[in-house]
């Protein structure tokens, strides 16, 4: 088991990837670490969400991802 | 996925209706409206706004993603604020993902209630939240290929008359 981490919509184009498994457990340092230095920028932004487990973190720097976890990297939304 | 029950009193006898949906393929707006709300007593007015993908710009196609794990829930949780927030007998919230063409409706929000101004700002207020809370994310194919959808202000602007 690992971390599943998911890039969603035009982050998914910056990664040049749509997933990545990563080792578990997974912090916010941890998960900087393992993308690419474009994708780390993107996501340090506040404009850009994470989820773990299904939920929207209020404060993406607590991520602490276990075994099995999906972790969703989550740009700003476009609408419906 | 259809569910029927009561959000009010049982003394007040009432059905609501909600239909809270993703899908896949094409779908007809009129139709599910009609099919909706036909059996809904007592209702006086049925407000449903259509969005379609535009043909304008040279719009070849659209493309809208989702997260599963948010993207459903999230329309559920606005049709739960939507219940509380007006007096509705019914409503209908149906969001096509994946690859559509000019001329394909995008989204369905349709809200029935005894008074039309119940249906209207209810149909109003889920789609400027659609518009700009939910988690989609969009894609344009033009001749020069695809174009991610950034958010534009007046989409926050939207939001912002409901707070």
């Amino acid at each position: 088991m690992a971390v599943r981490i998911l890039f969603l919509g035009p982050l998914a184009d910056i990664a040049g990837r749509q997933e990545l498994a990563a080792p578990a457990p997974l912090d916010w340092a941890g998960l900087l670490a393992l993308v690419s230095a474009e994708v780390a920028d993107q996501i340090a932004e506040d404009r850009v969400n994470i989820a773990c487990g299904g939920r929207v973190l209020s404060d993406k720097r607590t991520l602490a991802a276990q075994d099995g976890d999906e972790v969703a990297l989550l740009p700003p939304v476009s609408g419906g | 996925m259809k569910s029927r029950f009561c959000r009010r009193s049982a003394a007040d006898s009432c059905m609501a209706l909600r239909d809270v949906r993703l899908v896949a393929e094409p779908f007809d707006s009129a139709e599910l409206v009609e099919r909706a709300f036909s059996e809904v007593p007592d209702t006086g007015g049925v407000c449903t706004f259509t969005g379609k993908v535009r043909g304008s710009g040279g719009v070849e196609a659209l493309e809208l993603t989702h997260y599963e794990p948010l993207t459903l829930p999230g329309m559920h949780d606005l049709a739960d604020a939507a219940f509380t927030r007006f007096d509705l007998l019914g409503l209908l919230m149906v969001h096509r993902i994946g690859q559509m063409v000019p001329g394909d409706d995008i989204v369905c929000v349709s809200a029935a209630a005894m008074h039309r101004r119940d249906a209207i700002d209810a149909a109003d207020f889920c789609m400027d939240h659609l518009k700009s809370a939910a988690w989609f994310w969009k894609r344009e194919k033009r001749s020069d290929g695809w174009h991610w959808i950034e958010p534009v202000p007046s989409d926050h602007a939207s939001l912002a008359r409901w707070k």
